[in-house]
């Protein structure tokens, strides 16, 4: 199908638009835009940030889920409660795939759900007491643990629970570091507020730990990845490229991550951002309290990691910038291969996105390396500022749509008509049986990891095994039935 | 009396950014910007003023000031 002018898309989002009740219509369709690359601010064409209305469906979490899920939760050897009734963790378990090395229950807890199980009672006469017990029981039964976080559910907030005041006892207790995060459901929008809530609660309870304490041994090559979270190994894909061009990474945050190097964060030279959106509060507080710069980068596809990886070594001396070049030369043989591969049986497919916080507009360049084009994107709980770094990634005249709700995604494919869609669990199913192929790009659908060089070849295969996937050919969605298969059916009945 | 990030970019320009409001905009220009005071209206590139009390020498960058807003420019 050939690319939709502006002008289609412009009424493509009308008409989408036209079901709506006049209030919700007028909001909706502040969220909805055509991309306009010469367009320096995304406040000019889209809102974003903003409460979803209610009555339809979208696919934004919760404070909580943004806090405990991504920010404070991959970090391994601390062990994190889910402070309030059991379902919040219960249910988004180990959902996330960040791998980690270590030994579950002993020395490492990511995959383990530990709740304080708030029942009636508690909510009544409060739960400050059971989280003190509970914390004297971690101690007993899991002591190799470096730390404990505790998770605001909802009903925390609203029965005014003083965990702050039970954490720093908890703290003095057991020596060790216990955190409290605020980060009830309720607070903001949508998830994204629950990762600027975690990253203060880093700021204000983990990171000063170990200032003015300059026993740990520091290189003028020494940074931290912020804002990965090594779903399916992302964050070690990226981690070898940087120590292969003579970086040291000393933290990973908070894929594959410890306390210890979250504490040891103020020492680096330099900070490295993957996931904007959840991690520059933290990035922007040391940038001001510790003087350590910051930059942000992307991993995915061999143009945008050559970039990146150019673009960090200018930071630093001429060792490092010949190292850059050393790795980029010494994968080029293996991406090229992978490219001319796949790419013949990729060119010209169009790909439709929405996801979180940094993949709209990172994966683009990998789609492209592979022929592919983006013809539309969109984040559940992307800021402004997101918007602003999307719009000169996206082609003209592309769909650009903020916290889309179901139906207006649906109604965009059915026109667009994508060659592949990339998105959540949640509409997967959906669109499988609307017989577009589909790729889960929250957790890679099982798969990865996608970033570094390794990523991308996988990223390539995986995108190759569900487009060109001859399931497609036999999908017979109901309403297109055809007379032959009626009278089976009828035959059958 | 919004709380401003200020920090310079590799052009040496004043970057401006509300944590609030996700707002990251380039001064355009800055009233007092010598090495003896600093401070004043800052015009960004979004058309909007904001007004800084100005204080002797240059601010240690990056660093959070209040600011006062003097115009949208919408
Ligand atoms: S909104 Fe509240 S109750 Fe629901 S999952 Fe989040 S924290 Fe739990």
């Amino acid at each position: 199908m050939a690319a939709l002018t502006k002008e289609e898309t412009e009424a493509l989002i009308q008409e989408v638009l036209e079901i709506y009740p006049a209030q919700a219509k007028k909001d909706r369709a502040k969220h909805l835009a055509v991309n306009d690359q010469s367009l320096e601010k995304s406040n000019k064409c889209i809102t974003s940030n903003r409460k979803s209305q209610p009555g339809v469906m979208t696919i934004r979490g919760c404070a909580y889920a943004g806090s405990k899920g991504v920010v404070w939760g991959p970090i391994k050897d601390m062990i994190h409660i889910s402070h309030g009734p059991v379902g919040c963790g219960q249910y988004s378990r180990a959902g996330r795939r960040n791998y980690y090395v270590g030994t579950t229950g002993i020395n490492t807890f990511g995959t383990m759900n530990f709740t304080s199980d708030f029942t009636e009672k508690d909510i009544v006469f409060g739960g400050d007491k059971k989280l003190a017990k509970i914390m004297t029981e971690i101690e007993q039964l899991f002591p190799l643990n470096k730390g404990i976080s505790i998770q605001s559910e909802c009903p925390i907030g609203l029965i005014g629970d003083d965990i702050e005041a039970v954490a720093k006892k908890a703290n003095k207790e057991i020596g060790k570091p216990v955190v409290p995060v605020r980060c009830e459901g309720f607070r903001g929008v949508s998830q994204s507020l629950g990762h600027h809530i975690a990253n203060d609660a880093i700021r204000d309870w983990v990171l000063e730990n170990r200032d003015g304490d300059e026993s740990f041994p520091t290189t003028p090559y020494d940074v931290a990845v912020i804002g990965d979270y090594n779903i399916g190994g992302d964050a070690w894909a990226s981690r070898t490229l940087l120590e292969e061009m003579g970086l040291r990474v000393v933290a990973q945050w908070s894929g594959d991550g410890t306390i210890a190097e979250m504490e040891k964060t103020p020492k680096v030279k330099l900070n490295l951002i993957h996931c904007y959106r959840s991690m520059n509060y933290i990035a922007r507080h040391m940038e001001e309290k510790y003087k350590i710069p910051w930059i942000e980068y992307n991993f995915f596809g061999p143009t945008k990691i050559a970039e990146s990886l150019r673009k960090i070594a200018a930071l630093f001396d001429e060792t490092i910038q010949a190292g850059a070049e050393k790795v980029i030369a010494k994968y080029q043989a293996e991406y090229d291969a992978v490219i001319a591969k796949y790419k013949p049986r990729l060119q010209g497919k169009r790909v439709m996105l929405y996801v979180g916080g940094l993949r709209p507009r990172h994966v683009i360049g990998a789609y492209e390396d592979l022929g592919m084009e983006v013809v539309g994107t969109g984040y559940e709980f992307g800021h402004n500022d997101d918007y602003d770094r999307t719009i000169k990634e996206m082609g003209n005249a592309t769909l650009i749509y903020d916290d889309v709700t179901g139906y207006e995604f649906e109604e965009f494919v059915k026109r667009v008509q994508p060659d592949l869609i990339g998105s959540g669990i949640k509409e997967k199913y959906i669109f499988q049986k609307m017989g577009i192929p589909f790729r889960q790009m929250h957790s890679w659908d099982y798969s990865g990891p996608y970033h570094g060089y390794d990523g991308f070849a996988i990223f390539a295969r995986d995108m190759d095994m569900t487009l060109n996937n001859p399931c497609w050919k036999q999908v017979k969605v109901p309403w297109k039935t055809d007379d032959t298969s009626k009278v089976a059916v009828a035959a059958g009945a | 009396m919004p709380s401003v990030m200020l920090k310079k970019n590799a052009e040496g320009k004043l970057v401006f950014y509300v944590p609030k409001k996700d707002l990251e905009e380039v001064a355009e220009t800055v009233e007092f910007d010598t090495p003896e005071k600093w401070g004043g209206e800052v015009l960004l590139s979004d058309g909007s003023k904001y007004y800084f009390e100005p204080i002797d020498g240059q601010p240690d960058f990056p660093v959070t000031l209040r600011a006062k807003r003097i115009d949208s420019g919408e």
